[in-house]
């Protein structure tokens, strides 16, 4: 396996998380698409930040949505439910 | 440390463990009450109605969920205990794989009692072999003194920092958990001091290092019970085979601390008349009083006999157990517990690698006995030890595997 990982002797005992798994960029297991956000008609309602299931959504310094693609999986949820199709889905 | 005065009080096993675990005082003890429970469990909870412990008692509603509990409160960095006995040790089986790899030093005490169907109640080891690959460390009681004293010193072993897993105290169902005995007691403080307080390892977690416990005020955050692939796995499992061999040494060191207390000094096993022995009787549990009684008597009669009880059956101490048989002519081994369509019993293929590959060995055969409570009597023994020296002689035909004590 890959020498970068630890040996039996270096890792913590009882498979206790070493680092913050926020070090695992699940964005790179999305797929096929991607969220964009049109700022024209993001009214900033926070409905996709509470409704995505990785937390990679969240609003911007002008109130707008914004998306994390480190951890974006491109499930599309923020899309559907946006009451104001403000977010789409783009091919990658 | 010096000797210190005990009390002798009648007790039965279970009540001996209860009694035992009464004087650690762990933080929690989580148990399913009713049958397979034993009388371990009703006692304790006696203890917590009358005030005389401070422990949080969970009656809980199945085995599972009692292991669970126990590694949540572990987890915690809580002292936890429970204990069951065949069928409920088998609800246990998927909890006793996470209590182990998560290295959470529980202490739990089985009463070995046979596994269904039919169902039978009484003694014998099948609960415990089903458990036996689980990580757990496992010892086997002669009698209730030593399910008293190994009760105690279960909580010594599991949270040596060089061990960190749980362990599973065996005793003999009905032949030792309701046998009536005369146990020698250490007083209260003295146990509590022998114990002290669970000492908290420290790891590294992903913010640096913190002590192994959970920590719900996010000031030392830890994260168990995580997610491991291919290329992390295999090395969780190195580290809990390289705890097991260190808790080899573990075991003889909290059982000498623990004589030079008591004066009943408990390794890894446990050897009666071998020095001079042509034939050694070996096997786990209360059966080996026995098979101690027969030797007695075959050396009456001119025959060498000498008994290995093994005390600590996961960690197997391979090399302690070679030393201890050299120059012993035959083996028999006693097993309590069958491995249906395995080459032999299970503690049969442990001993049979124990002398693999060497030039010298004695002959081994294995015996099967005992099971669902079936007695076996020092008649039996006698003819056992006598077959394996017959078998030395005229060497072994066919499997060498044989029954004690079953009808054609």
């Amino acid at each position: 396996m890959s020498s970068s990982l630890p040996g039996w002797k270096e890792l913590p005992m009882g498979g206790v998380a070493f680092r913050p798994s926020t070090d695992i960029k699940t964005g790179e297991w999305r797929l096929g698409f991607r969220p964009v956000v049109k700022e024209e008609k993001c009214v900033g309602c926070a409905m996709c930040v509470v409704l995505c299931p990785d937390m990679a959504m969240g609003l911007g310094e002008e109130g707008k949505a914004q998306v994390n693609y480190d951890y974006c999986k491109g499930c599309g949820i923020c899309a559907r439910e946006c009451p104001y199709g403000a977010i789409e889905m783009v091919p990658e | 440390m010096a000797r210190v005065e005990q009390r002798r009080i009648g007790m039965m096993g279970d009540e001996a463990v209860a009694y035992a675990i009464k004087q650690v005082e762990p933080d929690v003890v989580a148990a399913y009450p009713i049958t397979p429970q034993t009388i371990i469990v009703e006692r304790f909870s006696d203890y917590v109605a009358d005030g005389l412990v401070r422990t949080e008692f969970v009656a809980i509603e199945s085995e599972h969920s009692a292991l669970s509990a126990c590694v949540g409160a572990a987890a915690a960095g809580a002292r936890a205990f429970t204990a069951t006995a065949s069928q409920g040790l088998a609800l246990m089986w998927e909890i006793l794989y996470i209590a182990s790899s998560m290295r959470l030093p529980i202490v739990m005490v089985i009463v070995n009692r046979a596994l269904s169907a039919p169902i039978n109640i009484h003694c014998d080891h099948s609960d415990a072999m089903g458990a036996r690959d689980s990580g757990w460390i496992q010892l086997f009681c002669e009698n209730c003194q030593e399910a008293y004293d190994t009760a105690i010193q279960a909580w010594r072993i599991a949270e040596h920092p060089d061990v960190q897993l749980p362990v599973m105290v065996c005793l003999d169902g009905f032949v030792v958990s309701h046998t009536l005995e005369d146990i020698e007691v250490l007083p209260d403080e003295v146990v509590k001091e022998f114990v002290g307080e669970r000492p908290l390892v420290r790891v590294m977690g992903h913010e640096g290092e913190v002590p192994y416990r959970l920590d719900p005020t996010g000031r030392e955050p830890l994260s168990m019970g995580t997610f491991a692939m291919y290329d992390l796995y295999f090395e969780y499992k190195r580290q809990q085979e390289e705890a097991m061999r260190a808790a080899l040494k573990v075991i003889e060191e909290v059982g000498r601390e623990y004589g030079e207390l008591t004066g009943r000094y408990y390794g890894l096993i446990d050897q009666y008349k071998l020095e001079d022995a042509e034939v050694a009787i070996v096997g786990l549990g209360s059966s080996m009083g026995t098979a101690k009684d027969a030797a007695d008597e075959l050396r009456d009669e001119g025959i060498r006999a000498g008994v290995l009880r093994i005390r600590s059956f996961r960690p197997f101490p391979t090399e302690t157990v070679r030393e201890a048989l050299k120059g012993v002519k035959t083996v028999a081994v006693m097993d309590r517990a069958l491995s249906f369509g395995g080459p032999a019993g299970p503690l049969m293929m442990d001993m049979a690698t124990v002398f693999y590959g060497l030039k010298e060995g004695p002959t081994m055969l294995n015996y099967i006995y005992g099971l669902g409570g079936r007695d076996i009597s020092t008649d039996d023994f006698k003819a056992v030890a006598q077959d394996a020296l017959r078998a030395a002689e005229e060497g072994v035909e066919g499997l060498p595997v044989k029954f004690v004590g079953v009808r054609e």
